[in-house]
């Protein structure tokens, strides 16, 4: 992990520990339901202030916290095109099975690549220490994913060419 | 302090629980039902199960004298089930409410309970002798946001009610006939119903998850969403308070909390175990926590030897097995209650927690 890493995980694992406080509360608009109030943002007092945490302009995590929900979307680190294909795919083939991770949300919020939708359900059903881990994790690893797929592509571009320059 | 009895009763979250007075039942609310459970030698065992609610069951108590169980749910409905020879017999209280039902407590005379809802009023709720039900007088006036907890006063007039809208409120509700005249008190002297006899916020305007009066009813701690609490020693009616108390922490926020004498606070919450509050009307401050760290039986029962170390690592992909966490409760506590106690001191209390 590299230096500047370390501190902006620590900040964003902090964050998301304190936002992760969250309490069974049924809808005060319609009657008979209990939606994430994050997501229909029917009452503005229990929402309160989104926080974004950056590293650069590039790599930013931006967390929304609610009374019974907590969305928190990750922008991923794009450099330059080949990452910004990767990442797209990457992120399409997450979210398309994302029943399977519980707490992914389908669509990320604007501006964000890959958001994610934490209620009071999952809390309680999870460890919430762990749903932490398992954000920190997914931050620490995607990185590594994308630049290792990246290292793939231009590896198999160079073989396709070698032959061709008449190296060898 | 002596190590905690733990129950482990299911794998699913509990919203609230309820001792009966002489401790041999205990009200559990799982999803949509109420559980009985009745202690057998030192276990808890499954008795009764009260169905009747169809969405989420928030609260439950239990009448300390008459052993009447009052639940209260999501589906906006409240339920008193009388206990019979047969089982026990739910009737459907007049609640009057158009959203959920959050919180329900006993007065302390058994007369009244007061429900909590999401439609931004209390519902003060009584038994009509001629009608023959349990009927409702709402709380209204300054209340703008769901009431996520109530505490009622030693005298059953008083009730303090916390809401989102970040205010923690004492309300008056006196109900003519039902309850005798009540004393003079710091907090005021004529109550007629709905008479708002302090409203408090804290700095920060968090969310206030929980409200207690002090044994005696002449101080009231409220715990709000800033991991703060805040102790007001009001000093008469019409008058600022003798001393507003708060004390910051860098805990995660409380969720409930109840008072050990006039000098001692205990919460819990998000942290996963008890703390200690300690001082008077100069001021509070957090003494620690309530649990020895270190319980036999966890973290260092293995030896750490190299093929350990691999064998994890194969397994799980890491070293050290952090699932889990220190402390009893493995995640939130929702409620604190008095298991033993007498005169406002508390020898052991009960908590609860998701699992």
């Amino acid at each position: 992990m590299s230096q500047s890493l370390r501190p902006y995980l620590q900040c964003v694992r902090s964050s998301v520990t304190a936002a992760l406080c969250l309490s069974n509360f049924a809808s005060q608009t319609s009657e008979r339901h209990n939606v994430p109030e994050i997501e229909a943002q029917t009452s503005p007092e229990v929402l309160l202030t989104p926080l974004v945490i950056a590293r650069n302009e590039n790599e930013k995590v931006l967390i929304e916290p609610s009374v019974n929900s907590v969305r928190i979307s990750i922008k991923i680190k794009q450099a330059d095109e080949i990452e910004n294909i990767l990442v797209h795919k990457f992120t399409r083939f997450l979210t398309q099975r994302a029943e399977a991770f519980f707490i992914l949300r389908r669509k990320p919020v604007k501006g964000y690549d890959i958001s994610f939708l934490i209620t009071n359900f999952h809390t309680e059903e999870m460890l919430k220490h762990k749903l932490v881990d398992f954000i920190i994790q997914f931050m620490e690893e995607v990185d590594k994913e994308i630049s290792e797929m990246k290292l793939f592509v231009s590896l198999r571009g160079l073989s396709l060419q070698m032959p061709k320059i008449g190296l060898y | 302090m002596a190590s905690p009895e733990v129950h482990h009763l299911f794998h699913r979250p509990i919203a609230d629980h309820s001792f009966s007075a002489d401790r041999q039942t205990l009200a559990v609310a799982k999803d949509t039902t109420v559980e009985l459970y009745g202690k057998v030698g030192n276990a808890f065992k499954l008795k009764d199960e009260l169905k009747g609610h169809d969405k989420t069951v928030t609260s439950v108590d239990i009448a300390p004298e008459s052993g009447r169980i009052v639940t209260c749910s999501q589906d906006r409905n409240a339920l008193v089930w009388e206990p019979s020879p047969t089982g026990y017999k739910p009737t459907l209280v007049l609640l009057r409410i158009a959203r959920a039902a959050t919180f329900v407590r006993w007065s302390p005379s058994e007369t009244k309970f007061a429900v909590g809802s999401g439609d931004r009023v209390i519902a003060i709720c009584y038994f009509e002798e001629e009608n023959d039900w349990w009927v409702s007088k709402h709380l209204k006036k300054p209340i703008r946001s769901t009431i996520t907890t109530v505490n009622w006063h030693p005298n059953s007039v008083l009730l303090a009610a916390g809401s989102t809208d970040a205010h923690a409120r004492v309300f008056s509700s006196f109900i003519k006939g039902i309850d005798a005249r009540p004393e003079p008190s710091v907090w005021g002297e004529r109550l007629p119903f709905n008479t708002v006899c302090g409203e408090y916020l804290n700095n920060s305007a968090g969310w206030v998850h929980s409200v207690a009066f002090s044994p005696s009813g002449n101080a009231l701690a409220f715990a709000a969403h800033d991991s703060s609490i805040t102790i007001v020693y009001p000093s008469g009616p019409e008058q600022p308070p003798q001393a507003v108390v708060s004390v910051s922490t860098q805990l995660l926020p409380f969720m409930s909390m109840i008072w050990n004498g006039e000098d001692e606070i205990i919460a819990a919450g998000y942290d996963c175990e008890a703390f200690r509050f300690q001082g008077g009307l100069s001021g509070w401050q957090l003494t620690g926590t309530l649990e020895a760290k270190g319980r036999p039986g966890l973290g260092d029962a293995r030896e750490e030897s190299a093929l350990n170390m691999f064998k994890q690592m194969d397994l799980k992909g890491k070293v050290k097995d952090d699932t889990q966490l220190k402390t009893v409760h493995q995640n939130t506590i929702t409620t604190l209650r008095v298991y033993e106690g007498r005169n406002g001191s508390v020898s052991k209390f009960s908590s609860e927690s998701h699992p």
